[in-house]
């Protein structure tokens, strides 16, 4: 059967229902929530702060540490608590994501630490992961050039579809699902982070890419709107 | 591998040129040698150098549960260890992020292929299946570990034949194989990683070339004779690339698999021929 409606009712090109709340974590120096329906990512941002053990200190520029990870009880089968190879590619790769929006080469010896945890999960965590990190790193007021916007695009059988669910994931006729995590610089519109498993055509590919600007061009208007309110609190 | 600037600013303006410090067009491969059936235990094997950049990669089987969300289907475990020994910057201890995403990257390629037709690894649904596991080492390091690593594992696959199972003792009969193959289809997968250095985009890069890599586009992509497909991506490094020069990229790759596939293939079944 072909796939012609999602399974929660949303066109092929809209967003979950998003939730973007800043400062949740009164102790880090910047924080933020972010939300994609049932995906709950938290972040939390420590430093600029002296780098230990010294050694690993760059005296040319600060360093960007991005931690991400799972509580055990955000997914249905218990996940093993502790870093996993999975989390340890993801932190990588959002470390990766984040980077190009950050000025910190003026804070040498310097880490910045992002700490990013999933509440409950339900796909698309490492993208709700770095939209949350992207508002928490504004949040503490590091300098940056850009904001950083991710978003989920999947090829479920042969459609492009936005912000995919569990369910989509696991899609397996047809076609069957393919998973593409994008982020892009607001701004200068640089693609951050591309990963991609499943089945596609390089034209479909392209589309996704296109899917992914657009998608992640609102999510950017969102973020920058939590960001007004409370500079203006 | 950490590199002085002043070389990093001859490379560019090499590659701006268009040429590179071994004479090679910005797209062009080093030479490729694959050979399988490099070790008599392990159930598949293979090298790969490209250049002075090398690999082996083995398949081992084993018997396990399988994963309650896939009751009818075999495993399969991909690991990469940086040898000390192929570099003096890797140490030993447990695998570290570069190790992890290059397995990661590989495992992915193969996994969603469909080169490996998991149903068939299934001896009793819900209790036990084959896993496969495929373990990957350096041997000498000259940049472009991944497309090297991706090489020896496809190679160590197609050469791989399934072990003896004991059905009394309900276990593997180690060091005795049958005459079967693993269940391996058409779509097999080929890697390429893509690094941009300065304005230019290269391939299969040295270890030079790749310390001056600004950031860097894993592509697998495989055929099932009518279309290609993209099976797994990773963009790397710290860099943002623009939209436009991703598609550049991509239709680079799929014009290099097209180009490159039946080569490669054909140099893995002459090899095949020639050990049995």
């Amino acid at each position: 059967m072909a796939y012609t409606k999602r399974p929660d009712g949303r066109k092929f090109d809209e967003l979950r229902k998003i939730r973007a709340q800043v400062g949740v974590i009164p102790r880090a120096d910047g924080s933020a929530l972010f939300a994609f329906g049932d995906t709950i990512a938290i972040a939390a941002v420590y430093g600029p702060k002296p780098l230990h053990p010294q050694h690993l200190q760059n005296p040319e520029k600060g360093v960007l540490r991005v931690n991400y990870d799972m509580l055990s009880f955000s997914v249905t089968e218990r996940k093993k608590p502790g870093p996993s190879r999975r989390s340890q590619e993801i932190s990588k790769v959002t470390e990766w994501a984040l980077a190009p929006a950050l000025q910190i080469n003026n804070f040498q010896n310097t880490v910045v630490d992002v700490h990013i945890t999933i509440l409950q999960a339900n796909a698309s965590t490492r993208c709700a992961g770095i939209n949350a990190a992207s508002l928490a790193l504004a949040h503490a007021g590091i300098p940056m050039v850009d904001l950083v916007s991710a978003v989920s695009i999947g090829k479920i059988d042969d459609k492009i579809v936005t912000d995919l669910i569990k369910e989509e994931e696991d899609y397996e006729d047809g076609e069957g699902a393919t998973d593409i995590p994008l982020a892009f610089l607001s701004k200068s519109g640089g693609i951050t982070l591309m990963q991609l498993d499943g089945r596609t055509s390089t034209k479909k590919l392209k589309e996704a890419i296109e899917a992914g600007r657009a998608a992640c061009k609102e999510i950017y208007e969102l973020q920058k709107k939590v960001l007004k309110e409370i500079q203006e609190k | 591998m950490e590199i002085s600037n002043l070389t990093k600013k001859r490379i560019k303006e090499h590659m701006d040129a268009g040429k590179r410090f071994d004479g090679r067009d910005l797209l062009d491969h080093r030479e490729l040698e694959i050979e399988t059936g490099i070790s008599i235990n392990a159930e598949g094997s293979a090298r790969v150098r490209l250049g002075n950049t090398e690999v082996v990669a083995g398949i081992k089987m084993g018997v396990s549960e399988p994963y309650t969300d896939h009751e009818g289907e075999g495993t399969m475990i991909t690991t990469l260890e940086l040898l000390p020994l192929s570099s003096e910057e890797f140490d030993y201890g447990p695998p570290k992020i570069d190790a992890i995403e290059i397995a990661r990257i590989v495992d992915r390629g193969i996994r969603e292929s469909g080169m490996i037709d998991f149903e068939k690894l299934c001896i009793k649904e819900g209790e036990k299946v084959w896993t496969i596991f495929i373990d990957i080492y350096t041997m000498n390091d000259d940049g472009n570990l991944l497309d090297a690593s991706a090489l020896a594992a496809i190679a160590a696959l197609m050469t791989a034949r399934m072990p003896k199972y004991d059905e009394e003792k309900e276990k593997v009969a180690f060091g005795e194989f049958t005459k079967d193959p693993l269940p391996i289809t058409k779509n097999i997968p080929l890697t390429f990683t893509f690094h941009k250095i300065g304005r230019s985009i290269i391939l299969d890069p040295r270890r030079e070339e790749e310390a001056a890599s600004e950031t860097r586009v894993s592509i697998a992509m495989s055929s099932d004779g009518k279309e290609v497909k993209v099976n797994a991506m990773q963009k790397g490094n710290e860099a943002a690339i623009t939209p436009e020069e991703m598609f550049k990229i991509i239709d680079l790759a799929e014009k290099k698999y097209k180009d490159s596939s039946k080569d490669v293939f054909e140099q893995i079944e002459k090899n095949l021929k020639g050990k049995k």
